[in-house]
């Protein structure tokens, strides 16, 4: 038997896989698919201070080996969600992780001493890299010192384990990597979409109705396993790599540059239970290589 | 009402081409169905290329729960429905199914079902449950041209069907709202199901409005998942942005913002 388990500043997961923000909503409409205990955690839909009605219809295309969206942050706000969502949840037997996101600082913290109350929330992740909003977003993960300030501004109310998402829209990810352990951070989870476009030829149109999307899935792989090696060689928080992970084989390679942990995200809206699978297969990988604990494998790769 | 979601390797028992652009699934589950209604759809995993990521969703045409079978009407429109097209028998195929939600029913009365292109789809399936919740309704069919004219026989045992082309080579000639259905001063439906191109919706229902007949249509929004979570496949109503996988397919078009506010 294997362990699977693995620690992030401090807070214990059964295993290594969680999925992806906006990728699995709030956990409950995968019920009827699989136990979501069985996972390392679920970083559940982004949460604003405000209800967003999110952008137009159409919000996807279909690419080769991903998609783009734009959903644009479509939530009822940080209120419905301790109200309305937070006791449906509360008793997943995951870690259940809130995506916090905002269009000023001032949003950011709010939403973060709200999630601060939630008992059954051990941790939040810092959304400044959603590529879909007009306001804040993006914005404040492209530009060190707004990252640095967002983080230090969060870190003030947030007494629990707090995680910054970062955007690969960035000339260098290792800058805005330190810029958030140097606003606080516990752990880096890398990395949002790209942004990306598409073009409909017949209607001389953008297939999106906000012209540019983010982009995940498969295609954009090798970008977040180099972006997650770079960054696992120039800080030394805990990392949560994702990006185009649909099995096993890729959730490893993940480890190897330097992950903690991964999240699985697109692969999610394909196969519902593709989580489970990833669990088992990585199980496998050890047990084949007679390796005792997963976290052996983390930052595990030979570049001699 | 929730339906029990499931993924299941359905096995081809038959695909039958009805003309160039059509073809005809029916796939055989290897344990009982779960129980699913008409305007209820499922998300077909097609074999996996570059080009071919996300699952493909499809109306339900039929279901037969005696021989455990789905039926599936197809309109080749891209790679996806493409590679569908060639799949043999006793191949299998990876479904999520039931999703959505369904067409509601009437109380009593006469229902009229209008149904464009593919659109008919999920219009099989609901003339045979309001047959067997005792309504006979009026079947109105719209088709590009004769050559995709097909299973007006499956219809017909259902209810009363009419059939109309863009080029009249079979039937009426026109537009679905062209045909004599609609031209009556005073239209005496209690409803009108729909389900084709937007175009077409909007048009019927603009009709059904007029009349002051309750319309309900199946929206077919482009969606990456089909349960829930994406956030796709969103159309403004009037509780804000809905999921079409789950609060829809099916809208009354009262709740949809067609004819402004």
């Amino acid at each position: 038997m294997t362990d699977l388990s693995i620690d992030i500043a401090g807070l214990r997961f059964k295993n290594p896989v969680t999925t992806a923000s906006g990728t699995f909503g709030y956990g409950e409409e995968f019920l009827d698919f699989m136990d979501v205990g069985q996972l390392g955690g679920i970083f559940v839909k982004a949460v604003t201070g405000k209800n967003r009605d999110g952008n137009p219809y159409p919000r996807m295309a279909e690419t080769p080996s991903g998609m783009l969206n734009s959903v644009g942050l479509q939530n009822k706000g940080v209120t419905h969600f301790c109200r309305e969502i937070y006791p449906r949840i509360k008793n997943f037997r995951t870690h259940l992780i809130v995506n916090v996101s905002g269009s000023t600082v001032e949003e950011y913290v709010e939403v973060a001493a709200r999630i601060n109350e939630l008992e059954a929330i051990p941790a939040i992740e810092l959304n400044i890299s959603c590529p879909n909003v007009k306001l804040g977003g993006m914005a404040f993960g492209t530009v060190p010192a707004m990252a640095t300030e967002v983080t230090a501004a969060v870190r003030k109310v947030y007494g629990k384990v707090l995680m910054v998402k970062l955007s690969p829209n960035v000339t260098s990810i290792t800058d805005l990597a330190k810029a958030v352990v140097d606003g606080g951070a516990d752990a880096i989870t890398l990395i949002n979409t790209l942004l990306g476009m598409a073009i409909d030829v017949n209607r001389r149109r953008p297939v999106l109705s906000t012209i540019t999307g983010g982009l995940s899935g498969p295609a954009i792989k090798p970008v977040a396993l180099r972006m997650v090696w770079q960054v696992h060689k120039a800080v030394h928080v805990p990392l949560i790599g994702l990006g185009g992970i649909m099995n096993a084989t890729d959730a490893i390679e993940f480890l190897l540059a330097g992950a903690s942990a991964v999240q699985v995200g697109t692969a999610n809206f394909i196969d519902p239970t593709v989580t489970l699978k990833i669990i088992n297969g990585i199980d496998d990988y050890l047990q084949k290589n007679n390796l005792k604990s997963v976290s052996e494998l983390v930052g595990a790769l030979n570049t001699d | 009402m929730h339906f029990q979601k499931v993924i299941r390797d359905l096995t081809v028992l038959s695909n039958i081409r009805l003309n160039d652009r059509h073809f005809v699934l029916d796939l055989m589950a290897p344990d009982p169905l779960p129980t699913m209604l008409p305007g209820q759809f499922a998300q077909i995993l097609v074999e996996h290329s570059p080009h071919t990521f996300l699952r493909r969703p499809f109306s339900i045409h039929n279901v037969d729960y005696h021989q455990n079978t789905i039926r599936f009407l197809i309109q080749i429109k891209g790679d996806g429905t493409r590679n569908l097209s060639a799949i043999k028998e006793r191949e299998t195929l990876n479904v999520i199914f039931p999703l959505g939600n369904s067409f509601s029913l009437p109380v009593t009365g006469k229902v009229l079902l209008v149904g464009g292109g593919c659109g008919v789809a999920p219009l099989l399936f609901l003339a045979r449950f309001l047959n067997q919740n005792h309504i006979h309704p009026d079947i109105l069919v719209g088709f590009r041209t004769k050559k995709e004219v097909s299973e007006i026989e499956s219809y017909s045992k259902y209810g009363n069907v009419q059939v109309i082309t863009d080029d009249g080579t079979e039937g009426e000639k026109g537009l679905v709202t062209d045909h004599p259905v609609f031209q009556k001063e005073r239209l005496d439906y209690r409803k009108i199901y729909c389900c084709g191109p937007e175009a077409m919706m909007k048009a019927v229902a603009g009709l059904a409005r007029f009349h002051g007949i309750d319309c309900e249509v199946s929206l077919e929004n482009t969606m990456a998942c089909g349960f829930g979570v994406c956030l796709c496949c969103i159309t403004p109503t009037d509780k804000g942005n809905e999921r079409v996988c789950v609060e829809g397919p099916v809208f009354n078009t009262n709740r949809l913002n067609w004819f402004g506010s």
